[in-house]
């Protein structure tokens, strides 16, 4: 569980059932447990309206557990990135009745959550829960680069190079906390690197 | 001084009859100045005094938003009510000076829809007369169903659909005309809002198909003026200011507290927004609540009322007042 912080630091939940005409879950690696933990309160025939976008870990895990749901259709993608127009265009398409759940790293649900963000659905009306890695996605915000599967406080920009401290200050808008210079007044000092976000 | 009651002084500059029920009021600054800006959605309370008696009923602001030189409300007349309206239809004539709050929203848009669906019955029409004119202003995305009784009683219909084409829909009960609901609703792109303002019974059926179907309560917006209810006189103490009051017949639980020199705030006077929200201190009776505002656990509770609307009937009733 990703500890309580300041307000922008997301805070997430627990996936339950909705009433909706269509359900759309996004999820990786470990994230499909979430799936495979709701399935138990779902009502009968909850999985026929249900489509699944799954990221397996290396480990392929859990793919022929999210199968045993049967739901109506469950695509496996090897990348965030890889599904992406997948979700865009579902989400186009999509009409009002259709709910959004999201469940595993971070990373996944942030980046899930800003395209529905764009989509128009609130960040409110989406279903989260948070299983597996903590590790961050980040931007520079001297760079304004991203990095992904930050681990360490501070941690280097894979753009520009800066040592930053990882903040909880989190932009919803760009699926990314903050990553600020730590020694921006003497670029000499460098404070130990803590792996923290595991 | 309570919140978000700050007074305008108005003149009432023109009275048009627009239908046998319904009455439009304009209303202009006295010192001839611009009034505040107000959103689609947005009312003013405004106050009648009749002789004795005071009345503060809230009224949708029907004008475009992008016109402040006047402001106009819609009236429907209400025989068995308390008598703000008949008031509104029988005393206010052009030239009266009168006095409104500002405008108070409680019923905005929320413009980072991709469309807007707005559902209005009777006289619910009003809030989306300004609304509408809002988005056209800036090429927002909206469709308006419409129901009323019969033809002659859907106030406003025929300058919607002037105004605005086939984004307006009409249904008329008297030739059983029907919203096919839950097709309007699922048929609906991501991202729509649903605006809802009408009977209460409208009301209630929208909030529920919608939910069942799926749609998130944040965005499904509803508006409803609750009046408040005649009813038995009672007796209630305030046991701040130490004072007991009677509450009359065709008095809210709010004006007599007011009547007794008490200023507690409000805002809208009609069982929606909260301000007027009251703790009971102890009470030995049955509560008749009328209000959107408090929980149903909270009504059970019998902890809190809303004076606005919310009347009481038994021996005893002392509210943290």
């Amino acid at each position: 569980m990703a500890a309580k912080s300041i307000i922008s630091r997301p805070v997430y939940g627990t996936l339950s059932p909705q009433a909706g005409k269509h359900h759309l879950f996004v999820a990786d690696a470990e994230g499909a447990l979430a799936i495979i933990g709701m399935a138990k309160n779902a009502p009968a025939g909850f999985f026929d309206g249900a489509e699944i976008v799954f990221i397996p870990g290396s480990d392929g895990k859990y793919v022929a557990a999210l199968e045993a749901l049967k739901p109506a259709q469950l695509h496996l993608a090897p990348s965030f990135p890889s599904l992406l127009p997948r979700l865009r265009q579902t989400l186009t398409n999509a009409h009002m009745g259709l709910r959004l759940y999201l469940s595993g790293t971070e990373g996944l649900i942030g980046q899930a959550m800003q395209v529905a963000l764009e989509a128009g659905i609130d960040h409110t009306s989406m279903q989260t829960e948070h299983r597996g890695s903590l590790a961050r996605r980040m931007q520079c915000v001297h760079c304004k680069g991203i990095t992904e599967n930050v681990t360490t406080q501070p941690a280097s920009c894979s753009h520009c190079g800066l040592l930053l401290l990882v903040r909880d200050h989190y932009s919803r808008r760009l699926a990314a906390f903050q990553g600020v210079c730590i020694n921006a007044e003497d670029r000499s000092e460098i404070p130990p690197m803590e792996e923290i976000f595991r | 001084m309570s919140t978000g009651t700050t007074k305008l002084d108005v003149v009432v500059s023109d009275v048009v009859p627009v239908n046998e029920l319904v009455t439009r009021f304009h209303f202009r600054r006295r010192d001839g100045e611009l009034l505040p800006t107000f959103s689609g959605g947005a009312h003013v309370v405004v106050e009648m005094r009749d002789g004795e008696r005071t009345r503060l009923n809230p009224y949708s602001l029907m004008g475009s938003p992008l016109n402040t030189s006047e402001y106009t409300i819609s009236v429907r007349r209400d025989d068995v009510g308390r008598g703000g309206s008949l008031f509104m239809h029988r005393s206010v004539k052009p030239g009266l000076e009168m006095v409104i709050s500002y405008p108070v929203n409680l019923f905005s848009l929320d413009l980072r829809a991709r469309k807007h669906l707005m559902l209005a019955g009777g006289i619910g029409i009003t809030p989306f007369m300004a609304q509408t004119s809002q988005l056209a202003g800036s090429g927002g995305n909206f469709e308006l169903h419409y129901t009323c009784r019969t033809a002659s009683l859907g106030t406003y219909a025929d300058v919607l659909q002037q105004r605005y084409d086939r984004r307006v829909r009409l249904y008329h009960d008297d030739l059983d005309e029907r919203i096919d609901l839950d097709r309007l609703l699922s048929s609906q792109p991501l991202g729509t809002h649903l605006y809802v303002c009408g009977p209460a019974g409208m009301i209630n059926w929208v909030r529920d198909r919608a939910a069942a179907l799926g749609w998130p309560s944040e965005t499904v917006h509803f508006e409803h003026f609750a009046a408040p209810q005649p009813g038995a006189p009672f007796d209630v103490t305030l046991a701040v200011t130490g004072k007991t009051i009677r509450v009359g017949s065709q008095q809210s639980l709010l004006e007599a507290i007011e009547a007794a020199g008490v200023d507690p705030p409000y805002l809208c006077r009609g069982g929606v927004c909260g301000q007027c929200e009251t703790n009971v201190v102890s009470h030995d009776g049955k509560f008749i609540h009328n209000d959107h505002w408090l929980s149903e656990e909270d009504h059970r509770s019998g902890c809190k009322i809303m004076p606005c609307v919310s009347r009481f009937e038994g021996k005893s009733l002392v509210l943290e007042r």
